[in-house]
């Protein structure tokens, strides 16, 4: 990418976006997720992220976030920033050699200020201490509520012009608490924090998905004494079976253009795999046709294709059908017990829970060599899915009994569990990127 | 819930209705007392007027006119056990199965709906696919029975309801099952 002062300013986009995701949630404290961080990347980037001018004033200071943030993805290094006299907060400021001779290939800088119309006015700087050049320079606009997406959103920048790869700290993710005999589907920052209750039930609640403008999910909820497919929109609260048929109904995934789901239905003897329109109107189209489960469907990013999980040749494996209708491929032949499907973004590969013996771990298998990593060796792994840049996978796991959320990075290398302050967490799923 | 209106003389039978399924002896017992209950419960002996004084056992105060929730009734039996990865009915449950199946061929108008359950291992929609398998094929043998399938919902709970929550087979074993409910319960 051009390194070159590229100053400020897709600000007004910001400000809508906020808007929106501030309408979506309101500030509820919450019990919250920590994030325990296991290994770290092969390189590690060396940054140092300078506090900003002006932030100790803040309710929510910056730099403390970005750092954590940075640190979490295991492929930074945090280099000390303190002691610099002054402390830069613009280019002129920066004593680059002195920032070489601490290690640092990266130093951030940035400042905080009053605008005009009462907002924060937040700038900073990414830049490189080899090159003596400016990576990256933005400008945002935040009231005070939208301070800790706004560090995020400067980690999301930081992590891209360094990594090369999008960053995902401003998305969210989904996951099912368990409170005593309360289900609560949780939406939280990726970072775990501002966990909200978007549903709470006596009954239980499984298989959220995103939509694609993240703005939906799509779930299974067990409130009429029987599994039916639910969309909630996360902007209004409103919600409305869209798969409430005879029978079962559930796994719902949704198309890469948000309009159609694909669902495991009942209806017509066997759970088979059904398109229906997201609103839940019309007829369904039933897509598989076996005598055996057919489950836990999954859309490439294409659209064209959908990964499942089917016993039509004994035990469960994964098949692979045109959405179009056609003959369905089995793609798994290691191990007897391959299930929960969940595509990469590039759509190159897909990440699925294997049984090996006794125990069930996330692994990654890729489309075209048929090449399969297993990342994980814990005892019960879960649910996986991937973060929007493919770098990480979620998924659900167990310790001592209890369900936590945890995350692998998709080289095996990092990995993260969230632990929660009490209940039990499962079923999660991480959010797509919604809008820079 | 059905089992509240138990007495205490009809314990044991509970105790036979919930114990893991692997009890041959227990379940047999329980198929011939009920069987006797069941023969009882309508008026099939019409007795002339012209006879002499009758002796009457003394009933148990208990016994409900819904045989559904009879305790002595077989049909009082809701469960139906399942072996690991098997949505076979077992020869020991074929009794409460028939009893079901009779039930909704002398009452058309009756609907029930069998819930069925896995246990926890593995993933939690596949899970439910196989919970379907086992109500579905609960229903098949009703319907081989007698029952028709416009009477029969199958759904799936699949590992959501577990009735042990222990992490060990004898658990596990109590949560491959089919629940059979009918719109009262």
């Amino acid at each position: 990418m051009n390194s070159t002062a590229r100053t400020i300013m897709p600000a007004h986009l910001l400000i809508l976006v906020w808007a929106l995701l501030c309408a979506m949630f309101a500030p509820v404290a919450s019990a919250q997720l920590r994030i325990e961080v296991i290994g770290g990347g092969a390189t590690q980037i060396p940054v140092a992220i300078v506090p900003f001018r002006a932030e100790d004033g803040l309710a929510q200071k910056l730099t403390p976030v970005i750092a954590a943030n940075l640190a979490r993805s295991g492929l930074f290094r945090l280099v000390d920033a303190g002691g610099m006299n002054p402390v830069p907060h613009e280019p002129e400021q920066v004593n680059y050699p002195q920032w070489r001779a601490r290690g640092a290939d990266a130093v951030v800088i940035g400042a905080v200020s009053k605008a005009a119309d009462g907002r924060y006015d937040i700038r900073f700087r990414v830049l490189d201490a080899a090159k003596q050049t400016q990576i990256a320079g933005f400008v945002y606009f935040a009231t005070e509520s939208q301070l800790r997406l706004t560090a995020h959103r400067i980690s999301d920048v930081i992590y891209e012009r360094l990594t090369g790869d999008p960053g995902v700290f401003a998305t969210r993710i989904t996951y099912v608490a368990k409170r005593g005999s309360r289900f609560e589907l949780q939406v939280a920052d990726a970072d775990g924090f501002g966990a909200q209750t978007v549903l709470s039930s006596n009954e239980p609640i499984i298989s959220p998905a995103w939509s694609p403008d993240g703005n939906r999910l799509a779930y299974v909820s067990f409130e009429d004494k029987k599994p039916v497919v639910y969309v909630q929109s996360l902007l209004t609260g409103e919600r409305r079976a869209v798969a409430n048929f005879r029978g079962s109904n559930s796994a719902p995934a949704w198309s890469p253009d948000g309009r159609r789901l694909a669902v495991t239905l009942t209806r017509d003897g066997g759970s088979q795999i059904y398109l229906i329109n997201a609103d839940g109107s019309g007829a369904p189209q039933r897509l598989t046709q076996s005598a055996a489960i057919d489950t836990e469907a999954n859309f490439s990013p294409d659209g064209q294709s959908i990964l499942f999980t089917s016993d039509r040749g004994g035990g469960p494996q994964i098949y692979r059908i045109p959405v179009g209708g056609g003959a369905a491929q089995r793609i798994t032949f290691e191990g007897s017990y391959n299930v929960s499907p969940r595509h990469s973004p590039d759509g190159k590969s897909f990440t699925f829970i294997q049984r090996n013996g006794g125990r069930f771990n996330v692994a990654v298998q890729d489309i075209a060599t048929r090449q399969v990593q297993v990342l994980t060796d814990g005892g019960i792994d879960e649910s996986p899915s991937f973060a929007p840049n493919g770098r990480v996978i979620l998924y659900a796991t167990e310790v001592r009994g209890r369900g936590i959320l945890a995350a692998v990075s998709s080289d095996g290398r990092i990995r993260q569990r969230f632990t929660a302050d009490a209940g039990d967490v499962r079923e999660p799923a991480w959010s797509p990127v919604v809008s820079k | 819930m059905k089992r509240l209106i138990l007495i205490p003389a009809l314990l044991s039978m509970l105790a036979a209705c919930s114990s893991t399924p692997t009890k041959d002896q227990d379940a047999a017992a329980v198929e011939d007392r009920s069987g006797g209950a069941v023969a009882a419960t309508p008026a099939q002996k019409p007795q002339s007027p012209a006879a002499g004084p009758v002796t009457k056992p003394l009933q148990p105060s208990t016994v409900s006119a819904n045989p559904l929730k009879d305790p002595a009734n077989i049909l009082s039996k809701r469960s139906i056990y399942f072996e690991l990865d098997s949505n076979v009915v077992r020869e020991e449950f074929k009794p409460v199965v028939a009893a079901h199946a009779r039930y909704l061929q002398q009452n058309r108008g009756v609907k029930m709906t069998i819930q069925g359950h896995a246990d926890e291992r593995g993933s939690r929609e596949y899970n439910l696919a196989l919970g379907q398998r086992r109500a579905d094929a609960v229903k098949q043998a009703m319907q081989l029975l007698g029952a028709s399938a416009e009477q029969i919902e199958t759904v799936s709970f699949g590992e959501e309801k577990p009735k042990a929550t222990g992490h060990d087979e004898a658990s596990w074993a109590e949560n491959r099952r089919a629940d059979l409910a009918y719109p009262n319960d």
